[in-house]
């Protein structure tokens, strides 16, 4: 697993996370920095994590998740975490996890939707391209 | 199975090896997702607390031949002074939110802490294949 980084793409004003692989500690901090320097980089005022490949999300990881949310904010920029497996979704509440301060939706879709409603994201036709290869991939983006 | 915690990337191979052994035994998604999640959890408080021990897998099974597993993690640290408080949602001397302990006890079937100052800690968590 060393070595492996998760690429941050940027469409339009958003920034694109798509987490495809299981994350040691290193990764996950990393990563964080990676997203906070690409915000300031890019001037993105959105970040779409798109976790629907992700097999589970622990304490350490939600807090990574609750913490790119909050420092992003500080940024001015908006987080929201997309595609959430069940299976996670019942365990992180079972732990006891509430991903403060982290919007949560379905799908890459509503991701989108629910930026758009509150920053200017930049480019539709250019989110259009993202979903298209969402869908080409291993990506369920359930729409 | 024992798997050596004794760095950080430990962790992520005790979660993958334990959703491996979980799914080889039939544990459906969500329990496999359970398991993974607590080995991750109770990995991490041995790697930040007693900066090493070690994670022990164990399939068995009832007398009706129910299968469950067995996770064993034990470590030679500095040990839990009030496990009492320790299993208390919220409470934390790591820096982390507090979940760990009380929240991997919510995750599976059965759920035993043993700890000694000084000396170390053991949890040892079970959970039957539904």
């Amino acid at each position: 697993m060393n070595g492996v980084r998760i690429p941050i793409l940027k469409i339009g004003r958003v920034l694109i996370v798509p987490i495809q692989v299981d994350m040691d500690d290193q990764m996950v901090i990393h990563l964080q920095e990676s997203i906070l320097s690409e915000l300031e980089r890019t001037g993105a005022r959105g970040v779409l994590i798109d976790i629907s490949l992700l097999e589970m999300v622990d304490s350490f990881i939600g807090r990574m998740l609750s913490d790119i949310a909050a420092m992003a904010r500080i940024m001015d920029a908006r987080t929201v975490v997309v595609g959430m497996q069940p299976a996670v979704a019942i365990t992180l509440v079972e732990l006891g996890l509430e991903l403060k301060g982290v919007d949560t939706v379905l799908n890459v879709d509503e991701g989108f939707r629910l930026l758009r409603s509150e920053i200017d994201t930049g480019d539709e036709d250019e989110e259009q391209t993202y979903r298209g290869l969402s869908a080409l991939g291993k990506h369920d983006n359930r729409s | 199975m024992t798997i050596a915690l004794e760095n950080a990337d430990d962790i992520a191979v005790a979660r993958n090896e334990v959703r491996v052994m979980a799914a080889a035994l039939g544990f459906r998604m969500l329990d496999q997702t359970r398991l993974a999640t607590v080995a991750s959890e109770l990995a991490r408080n041995i790697i930040k607390y007693a900066v090493r021990g070690r994670l022990i897998a164990q399939p068995t099974e009832d007398p009706n031949g129910r299968q469950a597993l067995r996770l064993i993690f034990e470590d030679h640290g500095p040990g839990i002074p009030n496990i009492e408080e320790a299993m208390r949602d919220g409470f934390s001397t790591g820096h982390s939110l507090g979940k760990g302990l009380p929240g991997s006890k919510r995750l599976v079937d059965e759920f035993k802490i043993e700890s000694e100052i000084g000396q170390g800690t053991c949890v040892t968590v079970l959970r039957w294949v539904a």
